[in-house]
């Protein structure tokens, strides 16, 4: 039995918890959920004791009677990992790059003296065949693995000395919704094998709707709402949890598109990469792009959805005339853009990536910033005229003229994207590429943002490509979806058509992992 | 992991035949008589012909060129002009202060630098991390001759624990490293500064990283954290340094050698420019090269040692 009781915790001074108290029983999922800043991944910190330096902690978290806070940290560490583990949001940098993923899932036993050398490969070779890495070698380095493997080797360390409680912060948000569906359900099966206690971390609701016992909704600091999943679900009595309801499944309104104009002509393209080394030749070519056609219409919101590896960034960096076309032709505003992209076209179509903060200089300030697209325009603005430029755009991301002098890291990650979408705007482009512009977002920022490229569409327009995994989101904002698998369009048509009737297998596939909140309309009714 | 070496040892080959053509055409190519310029202003014409006959200066570069690449392939450098004996024998003597001298350095700067600057990492922020920082900037600060006098006032003249200067050869390697101790130290002291400042920050670095926390969550204590999982990622940035530092102490030793008067191939070098003995400053500065590249190739291979993303390149 895990429990928090009255907990408060202070890092220099500013506080950040405040009285949280929750039960976690034996072979129960609970599921602690709120945006970021909300205090939940400190929780979880100060149940493993590792909080960050300056902290300051009242009240209890017991471990069966054992209260966690006064422990030594030599304690600690005995704790940790045998009794408590955790496992984290970014798989991609969550393992050693330098050692064997046999070495860290056998680190775990030999670090608590649990098993020593042969015997302990042996028993890291049975966890990792458990979370379903039977085919990986105990001597493969996590740059071999992708994703959602290196994060079953994170399962598979975590799990590898039978913990009662594993910790998941945030475990599926670096995913795609297949790679999430399956994770998600080897932790269910884990928890009813090992009767282990699980607390899953989340900001969206719906990836712990329909797994966790219970849910705890927290808010600056505090758990505003908690109780059995189905209950809290259906009341909703704090305001706070209604709203990230809404926002889990949070569709902006949109006016209605005028008639069809192609801006955008897709016309059977082929991408190849040269085949992966081995030894001193290449193998055969990879083809990431098979034939793919599509139009883009002037005001139209085109999604292309699919996972990790389908080709669908490689297209979108095709239609931006980053990389070269091997067959095919892509025509922009009525010209091709193959082999080169002309000039003057390229202030036309800009795009929007999925993590801003790698995409901007911290050196530079937001005027910088927002107003580098224009080097693309023959005539810039300059001066006055260019301040008035950048002052325009962020206005109409709702920024203000004023956040002009800061720097980039005075920002949260939604200011960021806003930021973004105003450097995209800037050239007045009549196409917006949205490359996964809304996955690292929380689903409260995500919400509002949706809103905004809802709004700018009115205003502006434009048409938008829509490049996501995330199926909730595009349903969301799309007028058409073009599903693609393996490099190829495996179904496309009005979003809501496919999505209520699938046709193609995998379309049905990605649809049934996406993570999804009960249709309470009729509960409450 | 094949490729990687080939490629590697096939860089290794291209920056030597072109750093031996820069040292070629600099010394010969370049107008100006290399037979007036050795013999000095009151040379006799025919005394400048018999040099040059000697040098071969008659043929065509290019013939020059394949005759000396020829000759330093096969070990035979030419005879010194002004010891007149061949510049191989003299080298060979050298290189056995001059080696010993720089891995003796490189030893001490690694034993010191290691220890402070993992420390100064696992202190950050406190009194001790301040400590060996302001004690590295000051070592970088001091020029490392005027600390070799110092290292010579106190140990050589007031305590008499060490000699003052000289080599006394290998026949008796206590001696021999006795003597190479108060150079070594000399030059470890700065080189060991900087490696103890590139190490804490290399380590700070790695510390901040998402799988140190994955370490911490398994169990794993501070300590064994940063001993398991961040000292050989923080190892690259290290190397380099390492490497940079070890052409440097060959090559780099003139001053020291000077103060502590060691027969080493610093000096050699520094005597045959002030002797205007091109034969020697030529072969002399191609061996050097040659080291620094060779040193280069080595922490190339150590790189792909500890980080495995490499080896497949």
């Amino acid at each position: 039995m895990i429990s928090l009781d009255r907990l408060s915790l202070s890092i220099h001074g500013t506080p950040i918890l405040r009285a949280v108290t929750l039960k976690i029983t034996p072979g129960e999922i609970f599921g602690l959920v709120g945006e970021s800043g909300s205090g939940k991944s400190m929780t979880a910190l100060a149940l493993m004791g590792l909080l960050p330096r300056g902290a300051e902690t009242t009240g209890a978290a017991r471990l069966d009677g054992t209260d966690l806070l006064t422990l030594s940290e030599p304690d600690l560490c005995r704790l940790r990992g045998s009794d408590i583990a955790m496992i984290f949001q970014e798989p991609m940098t969550a393992l050693n790059p330098v050692q064997t993923i046999g070495d860290q899932v056998a680190e775990t036993l030999t670090i608590h003296g649990k098993a020593k050398g042969a015997q302990a490969r042996r028993i890291a070779r049975d966890r990792l065949d458990r979370v379903g890495l039977s085919h990986v070698a105990l001597d493969r380095y996590p740059h071999e693995l992708s994703g959602g493997q290196r994060q079953r080797v994170c399962i598979a360390a975590a799990i590898a000395l039978h913990p009662r409680l594993l910790i998941a912060d945030e475990p599926t948000t670096a995913l795609d919704v297949t790679t999430q569906a399956q994770i998600l359900d080897l932790l269910k099966d884990l928890v009813a094998e090992e009767g282990m206690s699980l607390l899953v971390i989340t900001h969206d609701l719906a990836v712990v709707a329909d797994m966790a016992d219970c849910i705890a909704v927290m808010n600056r600091g505090e758990i505003v709402e908690t109780g059995p999943t189905a209950q809290v679900l259906a009341e909703r009595r704090h305001p706070y949890t209604r709203a990230l309801f809404a926002a889990s499944s949070h569709a902006p309104d949109r006016a209605p598109q005028g008639a069809p104009e192609p801006l955008l002509a897709v016309e059977s393209v082929h991408r190849h990469y040269p085949g992966p080394r081995q030894g001193f030749r290449r193998g055969p070519p990879v083809e990431a792009v098979k034939g793919v056609s599509f139009e883009l219409h002037k005001g139209e919101s085109l999604g292309l959805v699919g996972e990790s590896g389908c080709g669908k960034s490689t297209l979108t960096r095709a239609i931006l005339g980053l990389d070269p076309v091997q067959g095919g032709d892509i025509r922009l505003f009525g010209r091709s853009i193959v082999p080169v992209m002309p000039p003057e076209l390229r202030a036309g179509i800009q795009v929007v990536f999925q993590d801003p903060y790698g995409s901007f200089n911290p050196r530079w300030r937001v005027e910088r910033l927002v107003a580098e697209p224009f080097h693309l325009l023959t005539d810039a603005p300059k001066g006055e005229d260019r301040r008035a430029r950048v002052a325009e755009a962020l206005r109409a991301v709702h920024l203000s003229p004023d956040d002009m002098a800061k720097y980039p890291h005075e920002f949260s990650g939604g200011q960021r994207q806003r930021i973004a979408i105003a450097r995209a705007l800037i050239t007045r482009p009549r196409i917006l590429v949205l490359d996964e512009a809304v996955s690292a977002l929380d689903v409260s920022v995500r919400a509002r943002i949706l809103d905004l490229l809802a709004e700018l569409q009115d205003a502006f327009g434009l048409s938008y490509l829509f490049i996501s995994h995330d199926l909730t989101v595009v349903r969301a904002i799309t007028d058409r979806v073009l599903v693609m698998q393996s490099g190829e369009i495996v179904e496309e048509g009005p979003t809501e058509a496919v999505f209520d009737a699938p046709a193609h297998p995998y379309t049905r596939q990605l649809l049934a992992a996406a993570p999804r909140l009960p249709d309470l309309t009729e509960a409450q009714a | 992991m094949a490729r990687y070496l080939l490629l590697r040892a096939l860089s290794l080959g291209l920056s030597l035949v072109v750093a031996s053509v820069v040292i070629f055409a600099l010394i010969e190519v370049i107008p100006g008589d290399p037979a007036a310029f050795m013999m000095g202003l009151n040379a006799t014409e025919e005394n400048l012909a018999a040099l040059r006959a000697e040098l071969g200066l008659d043929g065509s570069a290019l013939d020059r060129y394949v005759v000396w690449i020829t000759g330093m392939l096969t070990g035979d450098f030419g005879i010194s002009y002004t010891y007149r004996v061949p510049v191989a024998e003299l080298v060979l003597d050298r290189l056995w202060v001059s080696l010993p001298l720089a891995v003796y350095a490189l030893t001490l700067s690694t034993l010191i630098a290691f220890p402070i600057g993992i420390l100064a990492a696992a202190t950050r922020g406190t009194a001790t991390d301040y400590g060996i920082m302001g004690a590295t900037q000051l070592g970088i600060a001091i020029p490392n001759f005027w600390f070799a006098m110092l290292l010579v006032l106190l140990f050589a003249v007031t305590l008499r624990w060490f000699s003052a200067g000289g080599f006394p050869g290998w026949d008796n390697p206590a001696a021999a490293l006795k003597a190479l101790t108060l150079p070594a130290v000399a030059l470890a002291l700065p080189q060991a500064s900087i490696l103890a400042r590139v190490m804490r920050s290399a380590l700070l670095e790695t510390l901040d990283q998402d799988y140190i926390r994955t370490a911490r969550a398994k169990g794993l204590s501070r300590a064994q954290a940063i001993r398991r999982h961040a000292l050989r990622n923080a190892l690259i940035p290290v190397l380099t340094i390492i490497g940079l530092q070890f052409s440097f102490l060959i090559a780099g030793a003139i001053i020291i050698e000077n103060v502590f008067f060691l027969p080493g191939l610093g000096r050699l070098i520094f005597q045959g420019i002030t002797q205007r003995d091109l034969i020697v400053v030529e072969s002399v500065t191609m061996l050097l090269v040659f080291a620094v590249i060779l040193v280069t190739f080595l922490v190339d291979l150590a790189y792909a040692l500890v980080d495995p993303r490499l080896r497949r390149r």
